[in-house]
Order: structure tokens, then sequence, then C-alpha cells
């Protein structure tokens, strides 16, 4: 079957942007994004199982400014798909269809990304 | 279906049991599962990484040895690394529309997140259980 050239649907460019669409797609991006977390996590945790002077080099990456534009990206991504993921699972039980609600929690998810994500941040670096 | 086919069975019962998983529902259930273990999971985890953000290596380790912060660790890279898997296979099967490339990044997804979920499990472990 010729798959190259039919059209592929949805065609993002004819939409007005609304806020239930973008957050969709950053809830993708933001899990795409966190599975580079995890691959932090895990050198972050074999670097701390494997010994002083391996961990002080990656403590010392992470604690770089760049390091740390990082964290707050996989901290940001981490709280994003965590409050619009349970925004998910409200829907999957059936629940926040009508368009009001739809709308009001997608501002809820990103009030509380920034909230948890400085608060956060305080606990971690609050002293600096 | 070919204009010439002169058969009597209906399009439905030609395709019935050839769908093309078998097991989507399982993919969706296991999804939703990690997702709600990762609800409270995800916000112990936050909390703590925050505060040893400027730990040093004894802190740690001390942090590791702690059956309580093992279990629950081994719990979020469980859970996590799982949902990893799931999300990152609807992605490419999403976007990867080559029949050999969409194979051979699924096969790689499903590789490289047992390897990793390994190598962080074991990390755990040599805290948790060594010297």
């Amino acid at each position: 079957m010729a798959a190259g050239n039919r059209p592929l649907s949805p065609h993002l460019q004819v939409y007005r942007w609304q806020i239930t669409m973008a957050l969709s797609i950053v809830h993708r991006i933001s899990g795409v994004g966190l599975a580079l977390g995890m691959l932090l996590l895990t050198w972050w945790l074999a670097a701390a199982a494997s010994g002083p002077e391996y961990f002080d080099m990656v403590h010392g990456i992470m604690g770089s400014v760049i390091g740390r534009v990082i964290l707050l990206g996989f901290t940001g991504s981490l709280y994003f798909h965590l409050c619009n993921g349970i925004r998910h699972l409200c829907w999957d039980a059936g629940y926040g269809f009508e368009l009001g609600a739809m709308r009001n929690s997608g501002i809820l998810v990103i009030v509380a990304t920034v909230v948890l994500t400085l608060g956060t941040f305080l606990i971690g670096y609050g002293a600096v | 279906m070919k204009m010439t086919d002169r058969s009597l069975r209906t399009p439905l019962a030609r395709v019935r049991g050839l769908g093309s998983a078998k097991s989507g529902t399982h993919h969706f259930w296991i999804q939703r599962l990690t997702a709600v273990a990762l609800v409270p999971l995800t916000i112990w985890f936050a909390l703590s990484i925050a505060s040893l953000a400027t730990a040093d290596l004894p802190s740690v380790q001390a942090w590791m040895k702690s059956p309580l912060s093992a279990t629950l660790m081994l719990s979020f890279l469980l859970a996590g690394f799982w949902h990893m898997k799931l999300g990152l296979q609807v992605v490419i099967e999403d976007y990867v529309h080559s029949e050999w490339t969409k194979v051979t990044c699924l096969v790689m997804n499903n590789l490289i997140s047992i390897f990793l979920a390994l190598a962080a499990t074991l990390a755990v472990l040599k805290m948790l259980l060594g010297g």
C-alpha cells in the first residue's frame, strides 16, 4: 500500500491554539523529557554507588549552572507530568469533561507546576 | 476488499481475531496502574532528591541505607521505568512510520529501558546492602 503521500491528521496549523491542546502536547514532550531525567537519575545513583571520586565529578556537573538549568527542566517536567497526569486519571474516571472544567483544571495544572517547581528548588538550594 | 472477491464473509468476519496487538487493554491498564502508583512516589522522590541536592556522598549513602528509602526508591524505579517504556512506545508508534525503523526503535526502547532499570536497581541495592 502506498503510505507515502497520504495526508495525515491532525493538521496542527489549522487549529486556533487553546489550553487543552497546548497542555496535551506539553504532556507528551515532558514525558519524553522525563525519560532523559530517568537516564540522569540512573547516572546519579550509579555514581553514588561507585564511590567518592566519580560521585564528586557527577555532583559537580549537576551543581553547575548548566546542571541546575537541566535539573530545573527535569523538576518542572516531573511536576507538570504529575499534575496533568492526575488530570488525565480524573478524565479516565469520567470526571471533568465540561469545557469550563477542562479549562480551569488546565490553568490549575500550570499554576501548581510553577509553585511546586519553585518550592522544590527552594528546598534544594534555599541557602544559595 | 477487492471488487472481484466473491466471498460471502462480511468484512468484519474477515478481520476478527486479526487485531494488531491483541493486548491493547494490557498496555492501557498497566500505564494507568503505574501512573496511580507514581503519584505519591513522585512527590516523595522529588522532595527527597531536593533535600539531597547539596548533600555529600556519605549522606546520600546513609539515606539509601534506610530500608524505607530504598524500598520507596525501588518502587519508584520499577513504576517509573515501566511507565516510561509504555509511554515512549506510544510516541514511537505514533511518529515512526517506516516499518523497519519502527520495529528497531521499539526493540531498542525495550532493551534500553530494562538495562537502565537494572543498572539503577543494582546501584540502590549496592548502597543498601554494601559495606
